[in-house]
């Protein structure tokens, strides 16, 4: 029982507007059953300060990542994770979070990596739903367990790895971190952690498209036009192409792979979530520096 | 929990009931009192209020933040000198808030050679890696690191 799309004119001229509702659905629709409304932020502990009402907290790091390998959790472990959340493999899910939903569409492709149906982003995130003055509230909601199947994880639609990756060379392929990330002058975001890669640069071919150029200044994603001018235009894609998206860890790139995929309608976008964390750390594997492809 | 912790150098009085405050709460009340911290982390005081500049950033959080340490007396007897901490982190960053007031918690107005003997590692007793994770924490001994360079710079330029 999947709740409504949101009508708003500009969703209806994405390739997917079933994919994103804005604030005000949230809040009209906040109280319907078979909805589960969750924040997903960089900051752990931005959620206790105040949240959307009713929403749960789905957090990247400790939940959604395998504690000790590498990787995301398995079938059962993301089947735990959405039962205790209440979520059902029916449940209509709305993630939003900080930083243009940086976070919140890197929970989203989790979730589609388990396929769960009906899942949404919130436009604008956290951050517009703060500025337009709506209530927030620190009590955390008591949801009764749901449940959720045990679903095996999809490695293959919308997730490449490495030799994936370097089978892909020549092919089209998007960095989305910051220019000094991408020329190999920094080994890491700028005022952000070092989290070790020991070569700087980029994959060779990849194009420089900064995550962030896909929001607007209140944190919404841009219309779908302009869009295409950076995607299709500048960078010259083509929905029909086979695309790899990558940036340090896996989670800017989700922001861009939700845009190809979801508002542009690529058919084959790919998320290389070892990204340069595994591709700078990595011998032999081919890179280039400077400010060209 | 286990001792493995009790080998480590000892930690000042009062970072030590930081640290038995954190582990005798359960789990699910932990995250709560590390909000409470951010929540009291001191204002800064008008010479650093607006002036980032005068300030040392610490890029290592995973929201930038930044500090500021002052010894006083300066120049004076390396035994009857005290620190003083300031820090700046924006309320949309309430962990590194938290770690922040940790550490001016229990390090403020001690004397320098008592900052200087906290053992690097302490944060990992505050049972906070599986609830934060541990790439987190290390904002944390990343501040503690910076400002002990700070203490040891101050003293070099008497």
């Amino acid at each position: 029982m999947a709740l409504p799309q949101d009508s708003a004119p500009k969703f209806q001229e994405y390739a997917h507007p079933e994919m994103i509702v804005s604030t005000e659905w949230v809040a009209q629709h906040l109280d319907d059953p078979g909805l589960v409304v969750a924040e997903s932020d960089e900051d752990v502990l931005l959620y206790e300060t105040g949240h959307v009402p009713g929403a749960v907290k789905l957090d990247w790091h400790t939940e959604l990542n395998d504690p000790v390998t590498r990787d995301y959790v398995d079938g059962a472990g993301f089947a735990r994770l959405m039962s205790e959340k209440g979520i059902s493999r029916d449940t209509t899910l709305v993630l939003y979070g900080d930083k243009n939903n940086w976070w919140a569409a890197y929970a989203l492709w989790v979730t589609k990596l388990f396929g769960h149906p009906d899942v949404r982003l919130m436009d604008g995130g956290r951050a517009k739903w703060i500025a337009e003055g709506r209530p927030l509230s620190t009590d955390t909601p008591k949801r009764s367990p749901a449940e959720y199947p045990e679903i095996d994880r999809d490695d293959q639609r919308i997730r490449a790895f490495k030799d994936q990756v370097v089978a892909h060379l020549g092919q089209p392929m998007i960095d989305v971190r910051s220019p000094g990330e991408y020329s190999g002058e920094l080994l890491h975001m700028p005022d952000y952690p070092q989290e070790g890669a020991l070569r700087g640069g980029h994959i060779p071919g990849a194009t420089s498209i900064p995550w962030a150029r896909a929001a607007a200044e209140d944190a919404t994603f841009k219309p779908r036009a302009e869009l295409e001018a950076i995607y299709q235009g500048e960078a010259g894609l083509s929905p029909g192409d086979d695309v790899v998206v990558y940036c340090r860890i896996g989670e800017r790139s989700s922001h861009t792979w939700f845009v190809l995929q979801h508002l542009l309608g690529f058919g084959h976008v790919r998320n290389y979530d070892g990204s340069w964390t595994e591709w700078g750390n990595s011998v032999r594997v081919p890179i280039t520096r400077g400010t060209s492809p | 929990m286990t001792e493995e912790h009790a080998t480590t150098t000892p930690l000042n009085p009062r970072l030590q009931e930081i640290v038995d405050d954190f582990r005798d709460v359960p789990d699910k009340d932990r995250l709560q009192l590390l909000l409470e911290f951010s929540q009291d982390l001191p204002a800064l005081p008008e010479r650093y209020a607006g002036h980032r500049d005068r300030m040392e950033p610490v890029p290592e959080c995973q929201t930038p933040l930044f500090l500021a340490v002052e010894v006083e007396p300066e120049p004076g007897p390396a035994d009857q000198q005290t620190v003083h901490l300031y820090f700046d982190a924006p309320a949309e960053a309430p962990t590194t808030r938290g770690f922040a007031a940790i550490l001016h918690a229990g390090l403020d107005g001690l004397g320098a050679d008592e900052v200087l003997a906290t053992p690097p590692e302490f944060s990992s007793q505050l049972g906070l890696a599986e609830l934060v994770s541990p790439l987190r924490l290390r904002g944390m001994a990343a501040m503690l690191s910076r400002i002990k360079r700070q203490v040891i710079q101050h003293r070099a330029a008497m």
